[in-house]
């Protein structure tokens, strides 16, 4: 296999195709890593699991290890978690507090809380050899670009590139969406979250969230048999708990061709426009009476009507307004992908709300879910079937329109697969060589 | 009817055994109708509610569960896995006829297979249990996973 280059790689898309080697492609796997990923908006975590001073949490932007802390100012930044000495990873507790500087455990090199050097032991040492001049000499290396947006912690590693707005555009209306169903307009972490390894490539997983024409094929078994016991013990009312989230899974095709797609610029999108099966939840007691308290009647209406299924941020998490959850997509080989799933708390609304939420991400999403069970098989036999020589291209065709421009929003049928094609464009678009000045597409 | 220690021992090493022989509809029988399986996410976890966890099932989502693994398209089980326990003998922390109250905690290493994928998991296990009409059924079992914090692949039946 010749060696890509991110020209040659980019001519693995097509629209309507793409290259299998776009999932299994060590070679791809890399450029992705070292350019697409460098050069868009990368989510890294939620400011509540940092809310103090000195409190981090380590995790990665994409194959980069990183720190996210809350420095003395009461602003997070993200670093490097690389000892500019020796290469050390300064901190490798999942979470923390680190006081008022990092200390490396090798030599006690020491660093602010933004990163930079503070101190090192035996400084003489080091006069008149030019550390100091160096990048090392500086302290622990911050990421790029760092924005807090409502509470959500994103990076861009490289210098420079698109702006956070020129990037994400109207598809922060999801996120204003999730925090705005808090009373107090903000979100606390619940949790930690779940954590399911699957041996497949990260964008199986993106793609998968948009697929509305699975849920009813792959996850019948656990669906199906769901609908089957209640209906066998005679529809009782209320229903069984699991029974609101899991039997909405089994709607039919018609329901999700009317519920509708919104693509957004830059490989940004989402299912369930007009409704989606999180629309017949139960109320919850007290909730609505403190979000009319909060926002007035038929702002707290508008809020709680717009039920958004999966919103994609391209180009790995995907997040469940109505449930307060995000999913965050970590690729780690061409063949190897995290999935980490988080709960919020919307702050001041009923704990019955986040118990819901929390319900579903353990029935959905975790590695013992007899839902998740039948998604990570999917992915991983089409790991395994793409290595067959047999055909080389994936298709991408449902309700393929040969003039789609995604620099437009667009709302359509919701089983197209425009979205998957929507985030092959953007992975065209930003798998590119460093930074050159990115051409900033307004969202309409 | 009031049960030695013997028979609270005994009940914990043939639940496992029911698992292992894939007896689920028995297993399903040893569960009274308000017990929840609980599978916590993190280390000495106390809520189960509002916190994720890997398993916090009442007896539908059991039965679901149970169900589904004989089911005609359920992909994940073709083939199907299989399941071995391996058990200290059971610890029995609260011995109480009167309250018709037995708690027991029990080491294991609960093994999982798939084609040719095998993992390891050592388990404690902790069981509340309680006599009805003379036979000694589940109240509530909580099983805490050594590594519960780490990343899994499918854990797809039930230690
Ligand atoms: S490696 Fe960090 S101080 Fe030497
Ligand atoms: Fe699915």
């Amino acid at each position: 296999m010749p060696a890509y280059t991110p020209e040659t790689a980019r001519a693995l898309i097509r629209g309507h195709q793409v290259h299998r080697d776009v999932y299994t492609s060590p070679d791809v796997f890399r450029l992705e890593m070292k350019h697409l990923f460098r050069n868009v908006w990368v989510f890294v975590g939620h400011d509540s699991q940092t809310p103090d001073k000195g409190d981090y949490f380590t995790t990665q932007v994409a194959d980069q290890p990183v720190i996210q802390v809350r420095h003395s100012d009461g602003e997070i930044h993200v670093l490097y978690n690389r000892c500019p000495h020796k290469g050390t990873k300064i901190a490798i507790d999942r979470t923390g507090n680190t006081g008022k500087f990092f200390r490396c455990p090798y030599h006690a090199w020491s660093f602010k809380t933004d990163g930079c050097l503070l101190a090192i032991p035996l400084k003489k040492g080091y006069e008149g050899t030019g550390l100091s001049d160096t990048l090392n000499g500086k302290g622990m290396k911050a990421v790029g670009a760092v924005r807090n947006y409502r509470g959500f912690i994103f990076a861009r590693l490289a210098e420079t590139g698109i702006s956070f707005e020129d990037f994400f555009g109207d598809s922060l209306s999801s996120i204003d969406n999730m925090v705005d169903r808090s009373p107090e307009g903000r979100l606390e972490v619940s949790g930690p979250p779940l954590r399911y390894m699957h041996k497949c490539n990260w964008k199986m997983l993106v793609e998968n969230q948009t697929d509305t024409c699975h849920p009813m094929v792959a996850h019948e078994s656990s669906a199906g048999t769901a609908v089957r016991l209640w209906q066998e013990m005679g529809n009782p009312e209320p229903r069984p708990a699991a029974m609101q989230i899991i039997a909405p899974f089994m709607s039919p095709y018609d329901f999700f061709e009317g519920i509708g797609i919104r693509t957004w610029p830059n490989g940004h999108g989402h299912t369930g426009v007009m409704g989606s099966i999180h629309s017949s939840y139960d109320a919850i007691p007290g909730y609505f009476s403190a979000m009319t308290a909060a926002y007035g009647e038929e702002r707290a209406k508008a809020i709680l009507d717009e039920n958004r299924h999966n919103t994609i941020y391209f180009p790995n998490i995907m997040v469940k307004a109505p449930l307060a959850q995000l999913r965050n997509f970590i690729p780690l080989a061409a063949d190897r992908c995290l999935v980490e799933s988080y709960v919020y708390h919307p702050v001041g609304a009923p704990r019955e709300l986040t118990a819901r939420s929390a319900m579903y991400n353990r029935m959905i999403n975790a590695p013992t879910s007899i839902v998740g069970h039948d998604d990570l098989e999917m992915y991983e036999r089409a790991q395994e079937g793409l290595l067959s020589d047999g055909l080389e291209w994936v298709d991408l065709h449902r309700l393929y329109d040969a003039d789609e421009d995604f620099s437009e929003t667009r709302v359509e049928n919701g089983t197209t697969e425009r979205q998957m094609r929507n985030q092959f464009d953007a992975w065209a678009k930003f798998m590119h060589e460093e930074p050159q000045p990115v051409r900033a597409e307004a969202a309409e | 009817m009031t049960p030695t220690r013997e028979d609270v021992i005994d009940f914990v090493y043939a639940e496992a055994r029911m698992l292992d022989e894939g007896r689920f509809a028995d297993w399903l029988a040893l569960w009274l109708p308000e017990g929840h399986y609980w599978m916590p996410l993190d280390y000495k976890q106390s809520d189960p509610e509002t916190v994720t966890s890997l398993l916090y099932e009442d007896n539908f989502m059991l039965r679901l569960r149970v169900e589904r693994l004989e089911g005609e398209r359920t992909f994940s089980q073709k083939p199907k896995s299989r399941c071995h326990h391996v058990l200290n003998r059971p610890f029995v922390d609260e011995f109480d006829p009167g309250a018709n109250r037995y708690v027991t905690t029990t080491s294991m290493h609960y093994v999982e297979t798939r084609l040719d994928e095998q993992q390891l998991l050592a388990v404690t296990a902790r069981h509340e249990l309680k006599v009805i009409d003379g036979t000694i059924r589940i109240a509530n079992k909580r099983v805490d996973l050594l590594n519960c914090d780490a990343a899994f692949g499918n854990i797809q039946l039930l230690p």
